[in-house]
């Protein structure tokens, strides 16, 4: 599903999707990133995990420069995005990006909130960037709410809508910062079914997460982030099964006595 | 396809309520009400110097005349100067609202290119909040023909003084725009710029249109004000309500042109309070009612 955009060239299956090497990132003097590294290839699904405050949403963050790095480098498709003069607009055109609190645009129908980027952004007619967007509510079941405004919806609606106004944009990466943590219990599933939709439809995705079940159906490989670091990155099965650092070993005894996994 | 019917009754805001609700409540309001004014206008009435009050300020042979106007006697209509008033309020009110915009951007930009014309408009703003309105209207009626600058020099009054409230309300008006940027959330921002809009492009369909909507009662009143605030360029000489109010009361000796003016100015002002109140409730309804875009 991932389009050729004009900035990454290679798209092929094999290709390194995104490549991080030793990103350091703080606020002030507090440092929440001190030394990440991390790679994903196209088509692969990665889930963060880790206690809040760990550095999942700055690193997502990160990779979509919403927030500027204080060293290290993130290479997306073969193409350094954190060097200076990069085309910030153009590097977010292929990185869609979905947040907790949904953040759709109040003052906007729920198709206006979905065809402004297709329209400003990427110059497409409107009449194109509406059916487009129609298709993708329909894909989603969400057709019947094309006129609705954002306050009509509920939660988990809206943040339905926010991830089609992220694949409206079509883009390459999609990053999820923990895009079920401001819903009510029963409402995550139908979010999460949606996010399950588009990994078998062969989206790359980077997901920061508190659901461990979902995690563990989801993704390829699992990253635990504790003070700033990737401490242990495997697949599921091994992570959650037998971790074998002591710090992820703590937070999933936490977790499965919280009843969360 | 507009709002579901229920919107007409019961989702539109009435405004806080005053009174509890009950026939007999209204009877009692309605009551008292009348007692309170009639009480006035007894007090008004009764008054030693009423009759004199009345001859002065509410004949209602003066008010007319000074309504309609007569250049033969030496006055000139208060109502045909009030055209003037609205078409100085028309003009600094779309000046105002675009050069307010720019201080309010210029201020809230973080970029260190920015940082000189920063200076400029926090210096501009402090200076004409700081200024009295009616010095600032001399300044410019007075001292800009005196620089005798050909062209800028030798426009009407009313020029400089649609000029000198633009200047003045404008520092204002731009602090009441400010409030609005900082009531839409970073979020929005963030979630604007995410989708690969522009900064500029982020400003003009996703935070001005939220900022705004916030702002709507306080610009309002800020332009409630200009509207009255346009019967000070009368000092200049140009014959506005206020202006021409003032030469039938020293043609005629009688006051009764200022509350001919004061009734027309309350004409102006009334609607537009009433038409802020019906952008507010519209607004509520449609993002409560989801109609389309």
């Amino acid at each position: 599903m991932s389009t050729a955009g004009t900035v990454p060239a290679d798209g092929s299956s094999t290709a390194l999707a995104l490549s991080i090497e030793g990103l350091q990132k703080s606020f002030g003097a507090s440092a929440v990133l001190k030394g990440i590294d991390l790679s994903m290839a196209s088509h692969e699904v990665i889930c963060l995990i880790g206690a809040s405050g760990s550095g999942k949403s700055t690193l997502l963050r990160c990779v979509n420069l919403l927030e500027p790095v204080n060293a290290g480098r993130i290479i997306l498709w073969g193409q350094d995005i954190t060097r200076p003069g990069i085309d910030q607009n153009a590097v977010r055109r292929h990185v869609g990006i979905v947040f907790q609190s949904f953040n759709l645009f109040p003052h906007m129908s729920v198709l206006r909130n979905i065809t402004l980027g297709p329209v400003k952004a990427l110059g497409l007619p409107r009449r194109q960037a509406e059916d487009e967007a129609r298709a993708l509510l329909d894909r989603f079941g969400l057709l019947d709410k094309q006129a609705d405004y954002p306050d009509r919806l509920s939660g988990g609606q809206q943040q339905r809508v926010a991830i089609v106004r992220a694949l409206a944009m079509h883009p390459r990466l999609m990053l999820l910062d923990e895009v079920t943590s401001a819903l009510d219990p029963e409402l995550v599933a139908e979010v999460l079914d949606v996010i399950r939709e588009l990994a078998s439809g062969g989206m790359t995705m980077l997901i920061a997460t508190h659901e461990m079940g979902f995690a563990r159906d989801i993704a390829n490989r699992v990253c635990f982030l504790a003070e700033g670091r990737i401490v242990e990155d495997s697949p599921p099965a091994e992570l959650f099964s037998n971790p074998k650092d002591e710090r992820t070993q703590r937070f999933l005894r936490r977790i499965i006595d919280a009843g969360r996994l | 396809m507009t709002g579901p019917p229920q919107t007409s009754f019961g989702a539109e805001g009435r405004g806080p309520r005053l009174l509890s609700s009950g026939r007999g409540a209204v009877a009692v309001s309605t009551a008292s009400t009348i007692v309170v004014l009639a009480g006035l206008v007894l007090l008004f009435w009764l008054a030693p110097g009423s009759a004199a009050v009345r001859h002065t300020f509410f004949n209602p042979q003066d008010m007319w005349k000074s309504f309609i106007g007569d250049p033969k006697a030496g006055y000139y209509s208060v109502g045909a100067a009030l055209w003037l008033n609205i078409r100085m309020f028309l003009a600094a009110e779309v000046l105002i609202l675009i050069l307010a915009l720019v201080i309010a951007v210029v201020r809230q930009s973080v970029s260190p290119v920015m940082f000189p014309i920063r200076v400029v408009s926090t210096i501009y703003v402090d200076v004409f909040r700081g200024v009295p309105l009616i010095l600032v209207i001399f300044a410019i009626g007075f001292g800009v023909p005196a620089l005798n600058l050909g062209f800028i020099s030798t426009q009407s009054a009313a020029v400089y003084g649609v000029l000198a409230l633009v200047l003045s309300y404008s520092a204002y008006v731009s602090e009441v725009y400010r409030a609005g940027l900082n009531s839409v959330h970073q979020s929005q921002v963030a979630a604007a710029r995410s989708l690969g809009l522009s900064q500029w492009t982020s400003l003009r369909y996703v935070i001005l249109p939220q900022a705004v909507r916030n702002i709507i009662p306080p610009l309002l009143n800020d332009f409630i004000s200009l509207q009255k605030d346009t019967a000070l360029v009368g000092i200049l000489g140009a014959i506005e309500a206020n202006k021409a109010a003032e030469i039938f009361s020293d043609t005629v000796f009688n006051y009764s042109s200022y509350v001919v003016a004061a009734i027309l100015f309350l004409l102006l002002t009334i609607p537009l309070a009433r038409f802020t109140d019906h952008l507010i409730a519209r607004d509520r309804r449609r993002r409560l009612a989801g109609a389309p875009a």
